[in-house]
C-alpha cells in the first residue's frame, strides 16, 4: 500500500523536555495505524506535531510526499490532515449545524470519497437530530461524534484520532467504534491513539507502541494481542 | 418584522420619539448620549463578547477619531464632513497598526497591551499641548449640516445618532450570524482547534478588531460633534472601563446587552447625580448587584429568569371525562 503519512526521525519538545525522540512511523493509505503506549509516552504530542499544534524541532513529517513540518495548523488542515483532539474540544457556544458549516471544506485533492454535512449526518444520525442544539449542552458521546464529524467535513486525507473512546459509556464506545470502522472501510487513512486496548486492536491494521517518546515495538495487532508478556512489558496490561 | 428585530425597532422608535414628548432638551440630549454610548459598547462587544478579547483600552478608537475630527475642523479649518471622513480613515489606519501589536497577545496580556496603547495616545493628547490643547482640549468643534439639516438642534442630532445606532445593530446582527461571525465565536471558544479546522485565527481576530475600531470611531465622531469639545479625559482608563462595564452589565455576546448597559450607565450617571451626591457609589452598588444576581449580564439574566418562570407555571391538569356507568 502507498504511504499516506511518514514521520522520519521526529523530535518534539515541550519547552526543554524532549517528549518525542527520533520517531519513525509510516501510515499506509487506507489503513488504521494505532499508536499505543502508557501515559506520557508521547502519543498525543505526536498527533499535535503532525497537526502543527506543537513544533517539531527535528525530523520530517510527510503527507503523501508533501512536507508538513514548519507549517501553520490551518495550512496543514488545508493540505488534508484532520485532527479529532483528546477531550473533544468542541466549540460550546456553537450549534451542531454551525460547527459543520464553518468546518466544511471541499476536497482539494482527487478524493474517492467526499464528506459533506449530509454524509456525516448519515454516519452520525444523532447529529442530524441535534442540528440546532448548542454543542456545549450535548452529552459526551454526542460531542465526540461531533468532533469526528467536524474533522471529517474538512475532507482530510489522513484522520488523526486522539482517544475517541475516552470517558464514554460502553454503548457509546461501540457506536463510535462502528463509525471508525465505517471510515476505515471507506478507505480513509487513520492514525489512532487509544487507551482502550481491545478497541484499538480491533480497528488497527498496524500497531506502534511508544515508550518515553520512542518506538519500542511495531507489528500487526494480532501478534500484540497474542503476546501477554509483550503487552505487560510495554503497556502495563496483565 | 421578525420577533428578533421587533424589540430593537420599538426601542429605537421610543428613543426617536423622546423630542415629541419632552419639553426640555435635557432628555433629548440624554437620549443622544445613550445612543452614542451604545454604539461604542456595541463595538467593544465584538471584542469582548464574540472574540473573547477583553480590552481595557477601547477608548483609544473613539478618542483618536474625536481628536482628529476636532483638530481638522477647528485648527485645520476643513469642512466637518470631510474632516469626519479623514478622521475615520486615520483612525482605521492607526487601529490596523495597533492590531499588529495587540493581537500578538491574548488574556491578561491583551488587557495590559490595549490599556498601554490607549495610555500612549492619552499621554500624547495630554502632553502635546501645541497640537491637542493639553488638558484644556480642543473646543468649538463644528457640527455638519446647515439649513437643510439643522444638526445644531438637539432633536435632529438625536435622530442622526439613532440612524447610526440602527446601522450598527443591523451590521453587527448580520455579522454575528454570518459564517465569519460564527468562526469568530469559534476562536473565542477554542482558538487552537479553529486553526486545526483550517482557520487563520489571527486574521479572524484582525477583522473583529477592525470592526470594533470602526464602531468605536463612529461613536467618537458623534461624541465630538455632540460635546463640540474633546479632552484627554475621553481616553482615560476610566473611560475604557466604563464602556467595558456597559458591555458586561448588559450581557457580553448579546446584541441587546450593550444597548441596555449603555442606557443603564448613562442614565445612572446623569440622573442619579442630580439627586445623589455620591452617585458613583450607587453606580458601583448597582454593578455589584448585577454581578451577584446575573453574572452573565442583564439580558442573559432575564432570559434565564423568563425560562425559570415558564417552568414554574403549572401545567394545566388533563380534563377528566366521567366514564359512563355500566349500570346507568
Amino acid at each position: 500500500m502507498p504511504e499516506a503519512l511518514t514521520l522520519s526521525n521526529l523530535h518534539v519538545y515541550h519547552g526543554e523536555i524532549c517528549a518525542v525522540r527520533g520517531l519513525d512511523i509510516t501510515c499506509a493509505e487506507g489503513a488504521v495505524t494505532a499508536l499505543l503506549g502508557r501515559n506520557g509516552a508521547g502519543k498525543s504530542t505526536t498527533l499535535s506535531a503532525i497537526a502543527g499544534l506543537n513544533d517539531a524541532r527535528q525530523g520530517r513529517i510527510d503527507l503523501f510526499g508533501t512536507a508538513l513540518e514548519g507549517r501553520k495548523p490551518e495550512a496543514i488542515c488545508r493540505l488534508g490532515v484532520g485532527l479529532v483532539p483528546q477531550g473533544r474540544r468542541i466549540f460550546p457556544s456553537l450549534t451542531v449545524q454551525e460547527h459543520l458549516a464553518i468546518a466544511y471544506r471541499p476536497p482539494r485533492h482527487k478524493a474517492e470519497r467526499v464528506f459533506d454535512i449530509a454524509s456525516v449526518e448519515t454516519l452520525f444520525p444523532r447529529l442530524k437530530e441535534r442540528r440546532r442544539q448548542l454543542a456545549g449542552s450535548m452529552s459526551g458521546g454526542e460531542q465526540q461524534m461531533l468532533a469526528i464529524a467536524r474533522a471529517l467535513v474538512t475532507n482530510p486525507r489522513v484522520l488523526l484520532l486522539d482517544e475517541p473512546a475516552e470517558g464514554l459509556a460502553p454503548q457509546i464506545v461501540a457506536e463510535v467504534a462502528e463509525s471508525i470502522a465505517a471510515l476505515k472501510a471507506a478507505g480513509l487513512s487513520i492514525l489512532l491513539v487509544e487507551h482502550n486496548l481491545p478497541l484499538a486492536l480491533r480497528l488497527a491494521d498496524t500497531c506502534v507502541v511508544l515508550s518515553s517518546g520512542e518506538v519500542v515495538w511495531r507489528g500487526p495487532p494480532q501478534v500484540l494481542a497474542d503476546d501477554p508478556a509483550l503487552m505487560a512489558q510495554h503497556l502495563g496490561v496483565h | 418584522m421578525s420577533a428578533r428585530v421587533l424589540p430593537f425597532a420599538v426601542a429605537l422608535a421610543a428613543m426617536a420619539m423622546v423630542p415629541l414628548f419632552s419639553t426640555s432638551p435635557f432628555y433629548v440630549n440624554l437620549t443622544s448620549q445613550v445612543a452614542i454610548a451604545a454604539i461604542g459598547a456595541l463595538g467593544l462587544n465584538v471584542l469582548v463578547g464574540h472574540a473573547g478579547l477583553n480590552s481595557l483600552g477601547f477608548a483609544v478608537f473613539p478618542g483618536l477619531t474625536a481628536y482628529l475630527v476636532a483638530w481638522l475642523s477647528t485648527v485645520g479649518g476643513i469642512d466637518p464632513v470631510a474632516a469626519a471622513l479623514f478622521a475615520l480613515g486615520g483612525t482605521m489606519m492607526v487601529s490596523a497598526l495597533f492590531a499588529l501589536v495587540a493581537l500578538r497577545t491574548t488574556g491578561l496580556g491583551f488587557v495590559m497591551i490595549t490599556m498601554a496603547l490607549c495610555q500612549i495616545v492619552w499621554g500624547a493628547a495630554y502632553r502635546w499641548t501645541s497640537v491637542t490643547g493639553g488638558d484644556n482640549g480642543l473646543s468649538g468643534v463644528p457640527r455638519p449640516g446647515g439649513a437643510w439639516l439643522p444638526l445644531e438642534k438637539p432633536e435632529y442630532f438625536l435622530w442622526l445618532c439613532l440612524i447610526v445606532l440602527a446601522l450598527a445593530l443591523i451590521q453587527l446582527g448580520r455579522f454575528f450570524d454570518s459564517p465569519l461571525g460564527v468562526a469568530l465565536r469559534g476562536t473565542r471558544d477554542q482558538p487552537r482547534r479553529m486553526g486545526a479546522v483550517g482557520y487563520d485565527v489571527w486574521r479572524i481576530r484582525f477583522v473583529a478588531w477592525m470592526l470594533a475600531a470602526a464602531w468605536g470611531a463612529a461613536a467618537g465622531l458623534l461624541y465630538a460633534w455632540y460635546h463640540q469639545f474633546v479632552s484627554p479625559h475621553m481616553m482615560a482608563v476610566t473611560a475604557s472601563a466604563e464602556v467595558l462595564l456597559m458591555v458586561v452589565a448588559g450581557g457580553a455576546g448579546t446584541l441587546a446587552g450593550p444597548l441596555i448597559g449603555a442606557a443603564l450607565v448613562v442614565l445612572l450617571k446623569n440622573l442619579a447625580s442630580i439627586w445623589i451626591d455620591r452617585w458613583v457609589m450607587l453606580l458601583g452598588f448597582t454593578f455589584v448587584v448585577i454581578v451577584l444576581l446575573m453574572p452573565d449580564g442583564i439580558v442573559p439574566g432575564f432570559s434565564r429568569l423568563t425560562a425559570w418562570l415558564k417552568r414554574l407555571r403549572p401545567t394545566p391538569a388533563p380534563k377528566l371525562v366521567p366514564r359512563e356507568r355500566a349500570d346507568g
